[in-house]
């Protein structure tokens, strides 16, 4: 059975859940959902350490998104808007934020992923700090933006290990999603 | 020289860079989409300044968030005042972080380690 992303949504949508977003990636989204969040913390009483860090962490991962989401397989495209990502942010018992987000890719771009993501989850908080550092002094900005940095900013910020899981829509597309955690 | 003076919005910070007293300032929050077209005439402001400085400069950062768009850019921005500091006249940058903001601080560490010009870390206490 091929991967529904209306049923994967839903179980995201479980729990304590602060924001939640399905649909269109755009500036707009991007606007409203920072502001949104930052209005929700501020009600909860959040500190303003853990504030920050998740409307960083939220910045990042919707821009991201907003760079990277591909072309939609046709038999999606015709359910789904443009640029269609998913974020939903919750909050467990012990007050540990999980800040997921997730949009379809093409199989070929799995490999990059995952190797990306296992590297920066093995690395030290100082090993991070010294990646960090070298691409942004290195590698220059792409047409759109984006550093490459986004990543290990997360990282380094969360001092959590990321989840991700990759979900077969069919044979050339899946559902990328990525888990970060914040307390 | 015309001092370069943006107001701040949402997502862009508010800058002030004045040749004649040479101070500048950046303050806010810099998290565009995409940074490069903010940043631009700063660093052209910064190219023409260049010719035109003979005193002291003094930098003033104070962001309350900037993403790694914008990291690229802001350190464009100290290489040219980098630049400055090396071939005409001293440059100091002054990078402010709330109290408590570890990451912030951290932040401005990691430019300070990059930037051949001397950092005051200055914690903002309320």
């Amino acid at each position: 059975m091929s991967f529904n992303v209306d049923e994967f949504f839903n179980k995201l949508n479980t729990g304590n859940v602060i924001l939640s977003y399905k649909g269109s990636i755009t500036t707009e989204v991007i606007n409203g959902s920072l502001e949104e969040i930052e209005a929700k913390l501020d009600e909860i009483g959040e500190s303003s350490k853990i504030k920050k860090k998740i409307y960083n962490v939220l910045v990042e991962s919707l821009q991201n998104l907003y760079h990277h989401v591909d072309d939609m397989p046709d038999d999606v495209s015709t359910q789904l808007v443009n640029k269609f990502g998913i974020l939903v942010i919750s909050c467990d018992d012990n007050n540990k934020y999980r800040i997921s987000c997730g949009n379809f890719i093409s199989s070929e771009k799995i490999k990059y992923l995952k190797d990306k993501i296992d590297k920066i989850n093995s690395l030290s908080q100082n090993e991070l700090k010294d990646m960090y550092k070298f691409i942004l002094n290195h590698q220059k900005l792409s047409a759109k933006g984006g550093g490459g940095l986004g990543l290990v900013d997360i990282a380094r910020k969360t001092g959590h290990k990321m989840e991700y899981s990759f979900m077969n829509h069919n044979n050339d597309y899946y559902f990328f999603n990525l888990d970060i955690f914040v307390s | 020289m015309e001092p370069l003076s943006i107001e701040g919005t949402a997502k862009t910070p508010s800058v002030r860079f004045d040749a004649e007293k040479g101070i500048l300032e950046i303050k806010g929050r810099s998290i565009p989409e995409n940074s490069i077209e903010f940043y631009k005439p700063l660093v052209d402001w910064l190219d023409a300044y260049k010719g035109s400085t003979a005193g002291k400069t003094e930098v003033n950062v104070q962001l309350e968030y900037f993403n790694t768009s914008s990291s690229k850019c802001i350190l464009d921005v100290f290489k040219k005042l980098e630049n400055i500091h090396k071939s005409k006249a001293e440059v100091m940058v002054n990078w402010f972080y709330e109290e408590d903001d570890e990451d912030m601080l951290e932040a401005g560490e990691d430019y300070e380690s990059i930037i051949h010009v001397p950092f005051k870390m200055i914690e903002i206490v309320d």
